[in-house]
């Protein structure tokens, strides 16, 4: 049921593991739902991405699109992480089952809090990064 | 590849299908027709109903096949709602039962039927107290089922039989786990009512049956023709019911052996995950339990990348967690037993045949070792438990 790609970054997830004195970490989802994903981000002074890892409890697919997402914003500003969306994390792993898509939006809402807790630190103001909605379900109804 | 779902389906044995080859293209006649070309075909049938009617003391003329357990689980809850409503249209049943009985209690609930959902305890065992208080005036029907598919526990039916014999009421029991495992009789357990799937005891698929008791004048499934005394109407499915009778008839003979050695190697491979696998539990009942079934809920982790890692190693097994069921809710079975939603997410169901080895057994055990902790180091709840405290690392 799986693309190759999401067995590749399941079976090989990419930078799986913790940061110490990340500049940003977010956590989303809950237990209740089975997917809880949690990202680090290490954002230099000139603003762009140095490291990210992650930490998830899910799926398959809930720890391809972490292992994709952190991939994804590795090396880019916080303004160029912003734009990977889940549907830029799921193109990426040549796509997901229909049931498995809020596993890319919880990936995605995974970089949004960590960036938000990094603005929240450094007093910043990121364009277009709202707060980050607790309960990923409430926005998987809303799609 | 090492197979350990067996509660899902179970491997054809080799005498059935033998059994059924003369019954698709040389003995194909219909067995209801009268010319003597179709006798072969009739006496297979007659024997098949035999020889499923004597695992559960039944009389033969009290079996009536089906396509399956489902089909017979729908069938007996809505005929005998629709034969009880002049009584009452109250119906008691299980929280754990299958979504075939489930969900049809669900339907006849929207066609005005009350139904009563009587809890179960930690291990899983219907509480008899609080299915006695639920019988009122009104209840036509208590439907309990044997053994359930995904913990194993096995319900205490003969007690459950008396509290509906001696309030008149109707019982029903899903026993499509049990039939073929367990020992069942209808007359000492005082069921009315049994579904029971031809594939769960290394018979052919898309074949089961529904036993009625005689006297228990529920109606029809299918009408038609007047097969199966015109209360399931369709051609007999002749090579499919000879096959399930052979197989009835290989799981009486073998029953007592391969309960003793499934229970064994159930309680090593038991022994050895709660041993060795920390923050690991067992679910359901530790005795009453299908010899074969083992149940377990690993903390911190999710069932489904337990499972494809696991069959990455050739090993089969399932899972209670919500990414296998298709919602986002676990196992309403683990629910029912007092889970949390975390830890039902991190279930593994195992179950074993009478072919399943030792060797089978320790090397799905270190699989399972290795994919526990390598899913735990990747886990964020374990790394919040340990920052936390509540759990030590070596």
């Amino acid at each position: 049921m799986y693309s190759e790609k999401v067995m590749d970054h399941f079976n090989n997830p990419r930078n799986v593991g913790t940061i110490e004195n990340a500049s940003g970490v977010g956590t989303v989802g809950n237990a209740k739902c089975g997917d809880i994903m949690r990202i680090y981000l290490d954002i230099g002074d000139d603003g762009v991405i140095q490291e990210a890892k992650f930490k998830t409890f899910g799926c398959g697919a809930a720890v391809a699109t972490s292992s994709m997402a952190t991939e994804l914003v590795k090396g880019k500003t916080v303004q160029q992480a912003l734009e990977v969306t889940n549907k830029a994390v799921m193109e990426a792993l040549d796509g997901l089952p229909p049931v498995k898509v809020h596993c890319s939006l919880l990936a995605e809402e995974a970089i949004h809090a960590a960036l938000w807790d990094y603005a929240q630190k450094n007093n910043l103001t990121i364009e277009g990064l709202k707060k980050p909605v607790d309960d990923i379900e409430e926005k998987v109804k809303e799609e | 590849m090492i197979y350990l779902d067996n509660a899902a389906t179970t491997k054809m044995s080799e005498e059935v299908f033998d059994a059924m080859k003369p019954y698709f293209c040389e003995q194909y006649a219909n067995p209801s027709a009268i010319y003597s070309f179709a006798g072969s075909a009739a006496k297979a049938v007659d024997e098949a109903r035999k020889k499923t009617a004597a695992l559960i003391g039944a009389r033969s003329e009290e079996i009536y096949f089906t396509a399956g357990g489902s089909e017979s689980d729908n069938w007996a809850v809505r005929a005998a709602a629709a034969f009880g409503k002049a009584k009452g249209k109250h119906i008691i049943t299980s929280t754990i039962e299958h979504h075939a009985v489930l969900h049809t209690c669900q339907y006849l609930e929207k066609q005005g039927y009350e139904v009563t959902y009587v809890n179960v305890d930690a291990h899983g065992k219907i509480k008899l107290d609080a299915l006695e208080a639920a019988i009122r005036p009104d209840t036509i029907l208590i439907t309990v089922m044997a053994a359930n598919n995904e913990i194993g526990t096995i319900q205490p039916l003969k007690e459950i039989g008396a509290i509906a014999k001696k309030n008149h009421i109707l019982f029903h029991t899903d026993a499509v786990q049990a039939y073929g495992h367990i020992p069942l009789n209808v007359d000492e357990m005082g069921i009315d009512l049994l579904s029971a799937s031809g594939h769960k005891f290394n018979g052919p698929k898309g074949t089961g049956f529904l036993y009625i008791r005689r006297g228990v004048r529920i109606g029809a499934l299918i009408h038609g023709g007047a097969q199966e005394r015109s209360r399931r109407a369709g051609t007999l499915n002749t090579p499919n019911i000879v096959g399930m009778g052979v197989a009835a008839e290989l799981a009486a003979r073998s029953l007592d052996e391969r309960m003793k050695k499934e229970a064994a190697l159930r309680d090593y491979l038991i022994d050895r995950i709660l041993k060795e696998v920390p923050y690991s539990r067992l679910n359901g009942h530790l005795t009453d339990r299908l010899p074969n079934n083992a149940n377990f809920c690993f903390e911190f982790i999710e069932g489904e990348s337990l499972l494809i890692l696991l069959d990455q190693q050739g090993i089969c097994a399932s899972s209670g967690s919500a990414c296998t069921s298709g919602s986002l809710d676990p196992s309403h079975v683990l629910l029912a037993i007092g889970l949390p939603h975390e830890i039902a997410h991190g279930s593994l169901r195992l179950t074993l045949s009478g072919e399943t080895t030792k060797e089978e057994i320790d090397f799905t055990v270190e699989a399972i070792k290795q994919i526990v902790e390598r899913l735990r180091a990747m886990s964020p709840l374990y790394e919040d438990s340990i920052k936390r405290g509540d759990i030590n690392v070596q």
